[in-house]
C-alpha cells in the first residue's frame, strides 16, 4: 500500500463497507494506522466544511465592518487550500470560537521570508503585512500562477499600489515611481508584450529583502548598479567595466555614472528614441562641462537641440556609450586611427582630412586653435564694427532727414511749424 | 539747394499760373531687377527664420520653432532648399553682369555713374553725407546709385559668397575636405553663422531703415516693388542723375506708367509683410543675447 493510495481516499470505502472485523494481527495494526489516518484527514476535510459552514458567504463582516467571508472555491484552489482553517488561525480551537482572533503570523511557517522583511524597508508588518502584496489571505496561489498578485506580469501593478501618485509612498515622501516605471521600455515589455523576462520591481529591488538604495548591501545601492542590470544585460555590462567609467567604479571613484545616471531608474526610454537622445547629451555635460561647452558651439549640437527626424552625433555615437575609452586607447572609437570609420558612420566617404574636423574646437581659446579664434575674433570685429558704423550713420541721418522734413512742411504752412 | 528747389518748383508748377500736370514716374528697375530681389528677399527670410533657430538653438523661441515645424529636418530642408534658389538667382545675375559687359558691349557696367562699382565720388559723398547730418556742410547730389545702396549691394555680393561657400563647404563636407584641411570645416560653421547673423542684422535694421523706413520713403519705398518712382522723388534723391537725363534729352525715354492700385497694394502686403517678419526675427535674434 502506497501513500498515493492512501491519498485517493478509495481505501476508505474498502474498509467502511466491504471489510471484515478486523483481527489483531499486522495487517491489523497497520490497518488501524491507517484509519487514524484517515480519521484525521476527514476530520481536516471536516474542520473546513465546518467553518465554511458560515464563512462561505462571502459577504460575511464582523462586528466592525471587517469582510470575514471566504469564498471557497478560490480557497479551495489556492496554495494554502490543503490546510485547516485552524493551521493558520491557531487560537481557534473549538466551535463557536471568540470573536476577536488574533492577527494571523505568516511567519509560522515562512520563518525565512519573514527574517529577510525584518530587515528590509518594509519591515513595519502593520503598514506592509503580507496580503498587501500577496493579496487576499485566502486566495493566494504561486507565482508562477498568472492569477498571482506578485506573478512577474503582475508584479508592477502590486507594487504600484503604493508607489504611484496618491500611493502610499507619497505619504513618506517617496517619489511616484509606478507611472515611470510602466512607460519605460522595462514597463512596455512587461505590459505590452508580455515578457516574462522584462525587469518589473523585483528584479532590480529584490522581493522580501527590499533595502533602500544608501544601503551599501542593496542591489540598487550606487556601486551595485552596474551588477544589478549586469544580471540581465550581461555584455552591457562587461562594456562598462572595460570603459573608463567602470574601471573608476572598480578602483573606488564613485563619482562616475552608473547605469541609472545616464538611463534614469524607473523611466528608462529606448536608447535610439528622439526623445532619450535629445535628454541625454546634457548627462555627460553635467560631469564634462567643457566638453560640452565646446559641443553646443557645433553643428551636431545645434542641429541635435532642435530636435526633429534627423540624427546628428551625440556624444557616446563617437566616444562609445558603455565601452568609453580614453582617446590615446587604440580600440578608442576617437583613437585617431579609428576617426575615419568612426565619423564614417553618418558621413558617407569620411576622409584622412575629413576627420580632422575638431568636434570640440574651442573658438574662444587662441592657445588650441589660434587659426579659428582669429577667424572668430575678424568676424566679430567685421560684425560689430559694420553694424557700429552703420546705426551711428542711420541714426543721425534719420533725425537730419526728419529735421529738414519738419521745416520744409513749416516754411509751406504745415502741422510741424 | 538752389538748384534742387528750382527743379521741385518747375516739376509742381511748369508753367506757374497752369493747373499742374499729371504727376510722371521714371522706371527705375527693370522687371528682372525686381524679380531678383523677390526671389532675394523671400529666400532670405526662410534662410534667417530657418537659420537662426540653427544658431540660437538653446533658446525657447528656436525649440520652439522647430518642434512646430517638425524639427530641424523641416528646418534644414527649408534652409538647403532656398540656399539653391538663392545660389542660382545668384549665377543668373552674374551670367547677366558679364553677358552685359562682354556680349553686349554695354559700356558703364564696371565704371561711370550707372555702374555698382564704388569710385572717389561715392567715399566724398560719404563724407559730405555725413558733414550734413551734422549741419555741417550741403546735402551731396546723388547719382543713380548712391554709395550707401551700392553698399547694400556689394555685402550681398560678398555675403553670398562667403556665406554660400562655407555653407556649401558644411553641406558636403566630405567632398570640400578633399581639398581643404580639416579645420576648414570648424570654420566655416564660424563663418557661416557669423556673416549670416551680420547679414540678418544688417538687412533688418539698417536696410529697412535706410530704404524704407527713412522720411522722405516712409513707410515704404515702393520703386523696387513698382519699378517706377514719381519726378519729384526721382529728382529729389537722385538729382544728378534727373539732370543729366534732363540735359541730354533722355528723360523722355525714361517715362513709365503710374503703377496701378492693385499693384500698390500688392507690393505693400508683401512689402509689409517682409518687413514684419524681419523685424520679428531681429527682436527675436536681440532676445538671444539680451534676455
Amino acid at each position: 500500500m502506497t501513500d498515493a493510495e492512501i491519498e485517493t481516499g478509495a481505501l476508505k470505502t474498502v474498509w467502511f463497507t466491504a471489510g471484515p472485523p478486523p483481527r489483531i494481527t499486522r495487517l491489523g495494526v497497520l490497518a488501524a494506522c491507517l484509519a487514524a489516518l484517515l480519521l484525521t484527514l476527514s476530520l481536516h476535510l471536516q474542520a473546513q466544511t465546518d467553518c465554511l459552514a458560515c464563512h462561505a458567504d462571502t459577504s460575511m463582516q464582523d462586528s466592525a465592518g471587517h469582510n470575514i467571508g471566504v469564498d471557497a472555491g478560490k480557497f479551495g484552489s489556492s496554495i494554502h487550500g490543503g490546510l485547516k482553517c485552524s493551521d493558520c488561525h491557531a487560537d481557534i480551537k473549538e466551535y463557536p470560537h471568540p470573536e476577536h482572533l488574533k492577527k494571523v503570523q505568516c511567519s509560522t511557517c515562512h520563518a525565512d521570508q519573514a527574517a529577510q522583511l525584518t530587515g528590509s524597508v518594509h519591515a513595519d508588518s502593520k503598514e506592509h503585512p503580507c496580503t498587501s502584496c500577496h493579496g487576499n489571505a485566502h486566495e493566494i496561489v504561486v507565482k508562477s500562477d498568472p492569477r498571482s498578485a506578485v506573478y512577474p506580469l503582475n508584479i508592477p501593478r502590486t507594487c504600484g499600489n503604493c508607489h504611484s501618485n496618491n500611493g502610499m509612498a507619497q505619504k513618506h515622501g517617496l517619489a511616484s515611481v509606478f507611472p515611470n516605471y510602466i512607460d519605460s521600455i522595462h514597463g512596455y515589455a512587461l505590459s505590452k508584450e508580455g515578457l516574462l523576462v522584462a525587469a518589473n520591481c523585483q528584479s532590480c529591488h529584490g522581493s522580501h529583502n527590499i533595502l533602500s538604495r544608501n544601503n551599501p548591501q542593496s542591489p540598487t545601492f550606487k556601486t551595485n548598479i552596474p551588477n544589478t542590470c549586469g544580471n540581465c544585460h550581461a555584455k552591457i555590462a562587461a562594456d562598462y567595466f572595460n570603459g573608463v567609467h567602470g574601471k573608476a567604479l572598480t578602483a573606488g571613484n564613485k563619482n562616475v555614472p552608473v547605469c541609472s545616471d545616464c538611463h534614469t531608474a524607473h523611466a528608462i526610454l529606448q536608447p535610439t528614441a528622439d526623445a532619450f537622445r535629445s535628454q541625454s547629451t546634457p548627462i555627460c555635460g553635467s560631469c564634462h562641462k567643457d566638453k560640452f561647452s565646446t559641443y553646443r558651439d557645433t553643428f551636431h549640437s545645434q542641429l541635435g537641440s532642435l530636435g526633429g527626424y534627423v540624427q546628428t552625433a551625440r556624444c557616446w555615437d563617437c566616444h562609445d556609450a558603455h565601452e568609453v575609452r580614453p582617446t590615446a586607447d587604440p580600440l578608442s572609437p576617437v583613437n585617431s586611427a579609428n576617426l575615419i570609420s568612426t565619423c564614417g558612420k553618418c558621413h558617407a566617404g569620411a576622409n584622412k582630412s575629413f576627420v580632422q574636423y575638431q568636434p570640440h574646437a574651442n573658438a574662444r581659446n587662441r592657445k588650441l586653435n589660434p587659426a579659428l579664434y582669429f577667424i572668430r575674433l575678424f568676424m566679430n570685429l567685421l560684425l560689430v564694427g559694420t553694424l557700429t558704423f552703420f546705426i551711428i550713420h542711420t541714426i543721425l541721418w534719420l533725425i537730419r532727414a526728419r529735421y529738414d522734413q519738419i521745416r520744409k512742411k513749416a516754411a509751406q504752412g504745415g502741422k510741424h511749424a | 539747394m538752389p538748384d534742387q528747389e528750382q527743379i521741385q518748383a518747375q516739376i509742381v508748377a511748369p508753367d506757374g499760373e497752369q493747373a499742374p500736370a499729371p504727376r510722371r514716374f521714371f522706371k527705375r528697375f527693370n522687371p528682372g531687377q525686381r524679380y531678383m530681389h523677390a526671389v532675394l528677399f523671400t529666400t532670405f527670410l526662410v534662410l534667417a527664420a530657418t537659420g537662426l533657430p540653427m544658431r540660437f538653438s538653446e533658446s525657447i523661441w528656436a525649440r520652439g520653432f522647430a518642434g512646430l515645424v517638425g524639427g530641424f529636418g523641416t528646418i534644414l530642408f527649408f534652409h538647403k532648399f532656398c540656399a539653391l534658389a538663392l545660389t542660382v538667382t545668384f549665377l543668373i545675375h552674374v551670367k547677366d553682369i558679364f553677358a552685359r559687359a562682354f556680349v553686349h558691349r554695354e559700356k558703364g557696367v564696371f565704371w561711370g555713374y550707372s555702374s555698382m562699382v564704388a569710385n572717389l565720388k561715392d567715399a566724398r559723398d560719404l563724407f559730405g553725407h555725413m558733414r550734413w547730418f551734422v549741419g555741417l556742410g550741403p546735402r551731396p547730389q546723388f547719382d543713380r546709385y548712391s554709395y550707401w545702396e551700392k553698399f547694400d549691394y556689394w555685402a550681398v555680393f560678398w555675403g553670398m559668397i562667403v556665406i554660400g561657400f562655407s555653407g556649401y563647404a558644411m553641406w558636403f563636407a566630405p567632398f570640400f575636405a578633399t581639398f581643404l584641411p580639416g579645420w576648414a570645416l570648424n570654420a566655416a560653421l564660424v563663418i557661416h553663422s557669423d556673416e549670416g547673423l551680420l547679414a540678418i542684422l544688417f538687412i533688418f535694421s539698417i536696410h529697412f531703415v535706410n530704404t524704407h523706413l527713412r522720411p522722405g520713403s516712409f513707410p515704404m519705398d515702393m520703386v523696387i516693388f513698382t519699378g517706377v518712382e514719381s519726378e519729384e522723388e526721382f529728382a529729389h534723391k537722385r538729382p544728378l542723375e534727373y539732370q543729366r537725363l534732363v540735359r541730354e534729352g533722355k528723360l523722355e525715354a525714361k517715362l513709365g506708367e503710374a503703377p496701378g492700385t492693385w499693384q500698390l497694394n500688392f507690393s505693400r502686403v508683401v512689402g509689409f509683410t517682409a518687413i514684419l517678419i524681419g523685424l520679428t526675427l531681429l527682436v527675436l535674434t536681440l532676445s538671444a543675447y539680451f534676455i
